[in-house]
Formats: C-alpha cells, sequence, structure tokens
C-alpha cells in the first residue's frame, strides 16, 4: 500500500465527555496535497493533533510511513512537520534560532545552510536576527512554516494555514506547497475556505461532527456532484413559470426576469436543447444564456447538511 | 537518544539565562549581601560560635541552598510553563523526544545556572568571612545535584500549573518555609526538644545538614541519611516526571 497515513477507526474523546472523533477511518497517499474540509469544530484539529502526537486517541490506530504513531512515536514523528493554527512562538527568540532550534528538536544535526535556505523560501531571510515578538502576523505564521520545514519532514500539516493571512502571503504559501509537492512531500491542510481546497488540492475529504463525509478526487468529486445551471435572461418578465414548461426543474430568477435551469452534467441528455425549442414554442424572448457550474462550496454546503446533492435551496 | 534535541533545548534555555544575565546573576549576590549585612553583622555579632564556626561564616551554606534551591525551582518551573502557556509546547509534544531527553535539556539547563549562581554566591561571601571547605568535593557535587533534584521538583511545578499564580504558590507557601525552618540561618540543635524533631520531618533539613557537613565538618544528622533522603527526593521526582509525560497528564489531552 502506497499511504503514507493511515488512520483507522481512530476515535477521540476529550475528558470533557465530547466526542471529536467517531471512529474516523483515512488512507493519505504519498505525495499528494489533501484538503480537509469541515465547518468550526468538526475534528479537523483533532485529527490532525492525534496524528501528530498533540492528543492520544482513545481507540483506533494511526501510522505514519508505516510507523504506529503510539507506539513507534520517535520514527512516525521524525516524518512529519507540523504547522499550528494558532500563532504560538517563543516571543524572545531571533527567527533563525527558532528555525535552527526546530531542526535540532527532530534530531537533525545543525545545518546553516538548510535553514537559510528555508528562510529565504519564505522571505524570512532579512528578518533572520530580528526577534518573533515584533513581526507582524502574516511573518510570525511564515516562522511556523519555516520552522516546520526546518527537519525536511515528509508530511507536512498545515491546520488552517490561511487564517488571518493577507493575500501576498497566502500567494506566497501555496508556491511553497506546489514546490514541496514536486519534492514529494505529501502535503495536509485543514481550511473551511473552499477556494482553497479548489485551489490546490489533489483529494478533498469533508469532515464534519467528528465524521468524515467523503474522501474523493477533486475533479471528480466536482464532476460527480457538480450541477449546472444555465441561467436564461427574459426581455418581457414573468410572473410565473408557464404551464409548458411545467415538466423541467425550472425556477424564477429575480424579478421574474430570468429562469434557471439546473440540469446534471452526468445526464446523457441535458435537456437543454429541449427546453431552448420549448421556450421559443411558449413565445419567450430571450436576451442572453449563461451556465454556471455549481462549485465545491455548495457540494460541501449540500454535504454538511446532509444532503447528498446540493443545488439552490 | 536524541542528542539535537537535548543540545538545542539546552542552549535555547542557555540563552534565556544571558539575556538576563544581570538579573540572573545579580539580584543573588544583593541578596545575599543584604542576608550578610543583616544576619552576619548586625545579628551575628551577638551570637556566640555554632560548632566552633562563626556566625557570619555558619550561614552561608544555608544562603547558598536558600538561593539554590529558590532559582532552581523558578528558572524550571518558568522554562516549561512559558512554552505550555503560549501554546509553543506543541512542538516538544510532536517532535521525536522522550521524556529523558527533554527533562536533560531543561532541567540540566536550570540546573547549571543554579550551579552558577551558588558559585557566585560563594565568591561573594568571600568578601564577608573566611570561609573554609572541609570537603570541596563534596560540596560541588552537592551543589549540583541540589540543583538538578530542585529544577526537577521545578519542573513538575511548571506542567502541574495551570497559571503564573499557581506557579508562585509553591515555592511561597511550601517551599520559603520548609527553607527557613530547615536551618538555613542555624543548627536545629538549637531548637527547643519537640520542634527538633518536628525539624526532622523537614526535607530541607537533610540537604542543609550535609551540605554544611562539607564545609565545617559537622552535621546535624548523618551524613548518609541525608544523602539518602536527597537520593530519595530526586527518584520520586524522576518517577512523577516519567508518570506525566507517558500519561500526557496536563500536557496532552
Amino acid at each position: 500500500m502506497s499511504a503514507i497515513v493511515s488512520v483507522r477507526n481512530l476515535t477521540k474523546t476529550y475528558s470533557s465527555g465530547f466526542q471529536a472523533l467517531k471512529s474516523v477511518n483515512l488512507e493519505i497517499e504519498e505525495g499528494e496535497i489533501l484538503a480537509l474540509l469541515g465547518p468550526n469544530g468538526a475534528g479537523k484539529t483533532t485529527l490532525i493533533s492525534t496524528i501528530c502526537g498533540l492528543v492520544q486517541p482513545t481507540s483506533g490506530r494511526v501510522t505514519v510511513g508505516g510507523h504506529d504513531v503510539v507506539r513507534d512515536y520517535r520514527a512516525a514523528r521524525g516524518l512529519i512537520g507540523l504547522v499550528p493554527q494558532e500563532i504560538t512562538l517563543e516571543p524572545f527568540e531571533k527567527v533563525a534560532n527558532a528555525v535552527a532550534f526546530s531542526r535540532g528538536l527532530f534530531g537533525k544535526a545543525p545545518d546553516p545552510a538548510r535553514v537559510e535556505t528555508v528562510l529565504r523560501q519564505l522571505s524570512l531571510w532579512d528578518k533572520k536576527d530580528s526577534k518573533i515578538m515584533p513581526l507582524s502576523g502574516g511573518m510570525k505564521r511564515r516562522v511556523l512554516i519555516a520552522k516546520a520545514l526546518a527537519h525536511d519532514p515528509r508530511v507536512l500539516f498545515l491546520d488552517e494555514p490561511s487564517a488571518g493571512v493577507d493575500v501576498e502571503l497566502r500567494k506566497d504559501m501555496w508556491n511553497v506547497v506546489a514546490d514541496l509537492k514536486a519534492q514529494g512531500v505529501t502535503i495536509i491542510l485543514t481550511t473551511h475556505y473552499i477556494e482553497e481546497a479548489e485551489a490546490i488540492a489533489d483529494r478533498v475529504g469533508v469532515i464534519n461532527k467528528g465524521e468524515i463525509l467523503l474522501v474523493e478526487d477533486k475533479a471528480s468529486l466536482m464532476r460527480q456532484m457538480g450541477q449546472k445551471q444555465l441561467h436564461v435572461e427574459l426581455t418581457e418578465p414573468l410572473s410565473e413559470i408557464p404551464a409548458a414548461l411545467a415538466g423541467y426543474p425550472l425556477a424564477l430568477g429575480p424579478e421574474g426576469r430570468s429562469l434557471v435551469y439546473t440540469y446534471d452534467t452526468r445526464g446523457e441528455r441535458t435537456g437543454i436543447v429541449t427546453l431552448l425549442s420549448d421556450l421559443r414554442a411558449a413565445g419567450l424572448q430571450m436576451t442572453d444564456l449563461s451556465t454556471r457550474q455549481s462549485s465545491l462550496e455548495d457540494i460541501f454546503v449540500g454535504l454538511v447538511r446532509g444532503q447528498l446533492v446540493g443545488g439552490q435551496a | 537518544m536524541n542528542f539535537p534535541a537535548i543540545a538545542v533545548i539546552f542552549q535555547r534555555e542557555m540563552a534565556r539565562f544571558y539575556r538576563t544575565i544581570m538579573e540572573s546573576l545579580i539580584s543573588p549576590v544583593i541578596s545575599t549581601s543584604l542576608y550578610f549585612v543583616v544576619f552576619g553583622a548586625a545579628i551575628g555579632g551577638r551570637i556566640e560560635t555554632i560548632d566552633g564556626v562563626t556566625y557570619g561564616a555558619f550561614i552561608v551554606p544555608g544562603l547558598i541552598m536558600l538561593t539554590v534551591v529558590t532559582q532552581s525551582v523558578s528558572n524550571a518551573s518558568f522554562a516549561i510553563h512559558f512554552p505550555k502557556f503560549i501554546g509553543s509546547i506543541y512542538e516538544l509534544l510532536s517532535a521525536p523526544v522522550n521524556y529523558l531527553e527533554i527533562v536533560i535539556g531543561y532541567v540540566g539547563a536550570a540546573a547549571v545556572k543554579s550551579v552558577l549562581i551558588g558559585l557566585v554566591i560563594l565568591a561573594t561571601a568571600y568578601l564577608f568571612v573566611d570561609l573554609p571547605i572541609a570537603h570541596p568535593v563534596a560540596m560541588l557535587v552537592l551543589l549540583a545535584v541540589t540543583s538538578f533534584s530542585f529544577s526537577l521538583f521545578g519542573f513538575i511545578i511548571g506542567i502541574w500549573a495551570k497559571d503564573f499564580q499557581q506557579l508562585q504558590l509553591i515555592p511561597l507557601l511550601v517551599l520559603t518555609p520548609l527553607i527557613f525552618l530547615g536551618g538555613s540561618f542555624y543548627s536545629i540543635d538549637m531548637l527547643p526538644g519537640v520542634w527538633r524533631t518536628i525539624a526532622l520531618f523537614n526535607p530541607v533539613v537533610y540537604l542543609m545538614s550535609v551540605f554544611r557537613w562539607s564545609f565545617f565538618d559537622t552535621a546535624d544528622v548523618p551524613v548518609g541519611v541525608s544523602l539518602l533522603a536527597i537520593a530519595l527526593f530526586t527518584a520520586i521526582c524522576l518517577a512523577v516526571v516519567w508518570w506525566i509525560f507517558r500519561t500526557g497528564w496536563r500536557i496532552r489531552q
């Protein structure tokens, strides 16, 4: 099996009695970028924290590179880099020292050249002698990423990497992620920004209330579950959908100035051609036509609401 | 053993010490000098020699222990409580390090600081009094062992404490009384009958006694008993730290 991270029947119940993970199963392939999507409190951070050793599993088993994260924690953790969600840094430490510290902590011999590479990659080189405290929030997040990369991990976890991050940093971050992927590093990121998952992930996992709802190749997920909408702009507003068109799944747009036709791209026949001729037969004049692919967001919202196919509510 | 990890933890903790070298070294020197002025000169002048040692010299081992014990506990407890408080402990918990490596790094650094402070106080003492050291090697070993065991104790407090108030609680409520009642500034032979017996339940008494023995070759309690007590205390602290990292108590959810 080529899974680098394997999660089997993982359950976590906190001492408060809150069950954050309910028998989670997840296989993460080597070299892929997996985005874990889910609303706040879905269990994303608990899942990552358990894999990384911050949270003790209640039951179940996690292996990283074939090493059990509890019994063989040294080998397992050595493969992992973690960028936490919160900015948690020693405020009085210098940037370069903080990165060198992380490298040492993971058992790697000091390597100033490697530290320099990481710092340059994250545009931190000119801040290397600065203390962490006066840095901006975005800079601090770069430091967190640099620390996670200092020991050349094979699996990188990014917990909510773009929370409170400006456009420039986000762009830098995605460049780094792309570089890492090119080097064969497996990347798991959690987010509740769907565009993020849509932009960079190979696969998308949706987690809610401690359960993985699905893990799917991003493209096939969007193809499978994707619905398209045809918007027909009308010259004359309608007060209701004409009886002749009652057989179609149509909805009336704002002020009756458009008709919205929802169809499934998987279907052999989309029904567009017959719809258009029926529209003409019903005497409707159109000014414009446009189609819209449903985004990951629609799919996500649909899933979390417990509906398999979302669409406009 | 993950030696690079031990090295970076140790270096970082020592860097914290160097950053605040003035506070770290000057304040014990000043407070020691004050003790000498008050106890040694003002009060000591009215006290006869104790076991043939002038009072000024007699209090030196006690002063060193007082500072070394409080500094060990406060340094080590802060060193681990601070990352726990700001959250940067995540890195320690997700790194391939075991409890022994973490302890050697943090407790080792705290102990080294304490030994340095102890030696600075000793040097300061020479400015005020003539001081014989009967067993110099034993004195240094005891200084190191005490620094280590109380740093270990401080490390436990740092993990136990839920906030900075609690961090101050044990040193203030438990340690200071134990040290003051532990014969830092007097021989427990000077206590009236019942109190002498009670004093024997104070672990610091054994520490003070054996440390004073290394200077003056006289002890309140047998040296062997003292050494056993210190070994026992260290062993208990080590066992607690091992248990903490095994169970994740107050550090892992």
